[in-house]
């Protein structure tokens, strides 16, 4: 097999530049192209940083210069704070992907896509079944932000696919990350002291280490691995177990006041909340990675509540409230009371 | 309280420290057991080491439980399975909560508990009453006491929709009645609990009590068979009577999104009091397994054979039911 050229989009974030990284340290790799607006954010060596818009036509004769064969489009973006608003993320996922479909389709060499997209195409919703496995379709599609547009996304990935059946397509649904270094809208919300929830529901979580993440986006990119899967470390958390084990006081809110406070929220710019992400606080999901495991070869380093306690671990998150303060409040406690009910209990003995 | 005892420490079998502290604050260098303390710091070892003999009192024994299921919930330190299933909240807190409820309220008697299983899958089908769906937590709680296994019911997405109600239905191990999810079960080997009626059993008018409905489209005997899980026929005696429903508010009940708005003496009535349901007195039978195993990857998908399945299901809670219902001498006492 000849060496393999490969072309990143969203180089410049988090994923897309480790990522880039990791091949670079692959000799097998012969050429690495970083695609995006902005500098990238990691050291890279051996990369070639091309300054380009994917929404851009010109796009197809950056991927017919450089000759590439793989794709790796993880330029899909989750929050809208970054780039302007919502139109402007919008504008970034689908009509970005549209034109970069449209330019793959011209790319003669092009024989692999590998894309990044997200469980949240599953929705959130109670009618739903507990685990979602890949060719499962929800009860209802999300109508709005980053999920909708996962969605739409996927589909044009999968029309790409059809219209050129001999590029093989991988997409992969990755779990929310978690992890000492990357930084998004749910790490922001574990970090603040006191976590706001909703009210009488109670989310399970699934997370995936960013380290697994970068690992699975590695492997996709070297083998050949067609096919949809989930990505996601095993087991679950609840939001409130994951708010106690980073030693956080939760807020319960009442749901009509979620979407108000979710804007003050917002305003502090602390944590980028999205009104569509309020369901997802109530009812949560969970992805079944079997095939990632049995089919994609792939098992995650990181269950979710190892992935989550090494968020917690290595970002030295401030805890409210520490195991080893529990730890001793309930030692003191139980010699407190056991003392007390000993001392009144034994004068009765004696005058017994 | 006698001096430090000094435990020697045999530092190659030592795999951990103790995770205590000692009087000066230092951490302790013990060897931990079990519980991750060493003899001198473990908190269920304080006591036996600070009164010599005496035994430790039922008191210190709660205290002790209270205190490490409070540390273990403001720390997060339990596990859960992927359905949401928290063994320790449901062990812990939500069936001490309803024992009561179960042994005085219902005084509820349980028969012929050896055809539950003690290990492996089963599909146990019961009939649906009441108005409120008490019977399926009384069936829960009947098979956590029969046998020590929990039950995991299949439930409407209107409860697990609902604020509270459906966040404890998760963690209390309960899904969604859905196809995934029932197999999945099934395929774990977990006991699952299902009642094919619905909210046409449960929601049904008191002058129909005991005659069963429509047992759904027989899609739990599909699920049995795809995973060769045995069904348990269980007929639930007393939970009719719980809230006699005399009439249904159709509009009511639209526009709340309910499938019924229940009338019943008490309810509205009495308003909140009205919730209160008639302390009735139960019994629950659990009928011979029927076994799934062996008729063939192919019966599933033969709909006349599911139908046929379906019946016997049907008739043999049917049958249960009435025979109940004939020693049965009062329906309160």
């Amino acid at each position: 097999m000849t060496k393999q050229r490969v072309l990143i989009t969203g180089v410049s974030r988090f994923l897309g530049g480790r990522l880039a990284q990791r091949l670079e340290a692959d000799p097998d790799v012969e050429e690495i192209f970083g695609v995006d607006l902005d500098e990238p954010t990691v050291e890279l060596t051996r990369t070639e940083f091309v300054r380009a818009d994917i929404r851009n036509p010109l796009i197809v004769k950056v991927l017919q210069a450089t000759e590439v064969d793989t794709v790796v489009h993880t330029a899909v973006i989750a929050t809208p704070a970054r780039v302007g608003g919502r139109a402007q993320m919008k504008e970034i996922n689908v009509i970005g992907t549209m034109q970069l479909f449209a330019a793959c389709q011209k790319a003669e060499r092009l024989r692999k896509v590998v894309m990044k997209s997200t469980t949240a195409v599953y929705g959130s919703d109670p009618a739903d079944p507990s685990i979602f496995s890949e060719d499962m379709s929800p009860a209802s599609h999300p109508r709005g932000g980053y999920a909708k547009d996962a969605w739409e996304v996927e589909n044009y990935a999968r029309s790409f696919g059809r219209r050129r059946s001999s590029v093989l397509l991988t997409i992969l649904r990755f779990a929310n990350f978690i992890g000492p270094v990357i930084d998004t809208p749910l790490t922001r919300y574990f970090s603040l002291p006191v976590v706001p929830t909703a009210l009488g529901y109670d989310p399970r979580l699934q997370f995936v280490h960013e380290n697994d993440a970068i690992e699975v986006l590695y492997s996709a990119t070297r083998q050949d691995r067609p096919g949809t899967f989930n990505v996601a470390g095993d087991g679950i958390v609840y939001l409130s177990q994951a708010i106690r084990m980073a030693g956080k006081v939760p807020m319960p809110v009442l749901v009509p006041f979620a979407g108000l406070l979710g804007s003050m929220v917002r305003q502090t710019g602390l944590v980028d909340f999205s009104p569509e992400q309020l369901s997802f606080l109530m009812f949560g999901r969970v992805a079944d990675v079997r095939r990632l495991k049995e089919i994609f070869g792939y098992t995650p380093a990181f269950d979710t509540q190892e992935a989550f306690r090494d968020f917690i671990g290595k970002r030295k998150l401030a805890k409210v409230f520490s195991e080893e303060q529990a730890e001793r409040w309930e030692r003191d406690l139980f010699d407190f009371l056991a003392r007390r009910a000993r001392t009144r209990v034994s004068p009765a003995e004696e005058e017994a | 309280m006698g001096e430090a005892r000094v435990i020697p420490i045999d530092k190659h079998v030592a795999r951990g420290l103790c995770r205590g502290r000692t009087a000066g604050g230092r951490p302790c260098r013990n060897r931990a057991g079990e519980s991750g303390y060493c003899r001198r710091h473990e908190p269920a070892a304080l006591a036996t080491a600070t009164a010599e003999v005496e035994d430790r009192s039922r008191f210190e024994v709660e205290l002790e439980r209270l205190l490490s299921f409070t540390r273990r919930r403001m720390t997060g330190d339990y596990a859960v399975d992927d359905f949401g299933f928290d063994a320790d909240l449901t062990e812990n807190v939500l069936i001490p909560m309803l024992r009561p409820v179960y042994d005085r309220w219902w005084r509820i008697e349980q028969k012929c508990l050896e055809n539950l299983p003690s290990e492996g899958a089963a599909l146990l089908v019961g009939n649906h009453s009441g108005t409120l769906p008490w019977d399926a937590l009384m069936m829960k709680l009947g098979v956590f006491e029969g046998i020590g296994r929990h039950c995991r019911l299949l439930a409407a997405d209107l409860a697990l929709r609902l604020p509270i109600v459906g966040e404890l239905a998760r963690k209390s191990g309960n899904t969604l009645a859905c196809e995934p999810d029932t197999v999945r079960l099934l395929d774990k080997g977990e006991v699952v609990g299902v009642f094919p009626e619905g909210f046409k059993g449960v929601g049904k008018p008191f002058r129909e009590r005991y005659k069963l409905q429509r047992f759904g489209r027989g899609g739990f005997v599909e699920m049995a068979l795809k995973t060769g899980a045995p069904i348990v026929p269980v007929a639930i005696v007393g939970a009719e009577e719980i809230y006699p429903m005399i009439a249904n508010l159709r509009p009511l009940a639209r526009l709340f999104g309910f499938p019924y708005f229940p009338v019943t003496p008490t309810f509205p009535l009495l308003g909140p009091l009205g919730a209160i349901p008639l302390p009735s007195r139960w019994m629950i039978e659990y009928g011979e397994p029927i076994p799934t195993g062996g008729f063939g990857p192919d019966a599933a998908m033969d709909p006349m054979f599911v139908f046929n399945m379906t019946d016997q299901v049907r008739e043999s809670i049917q049958q249960m039911l009435y025979r109940n219902l004939m020693v049965r001498r009062n329906v309160f006492f």
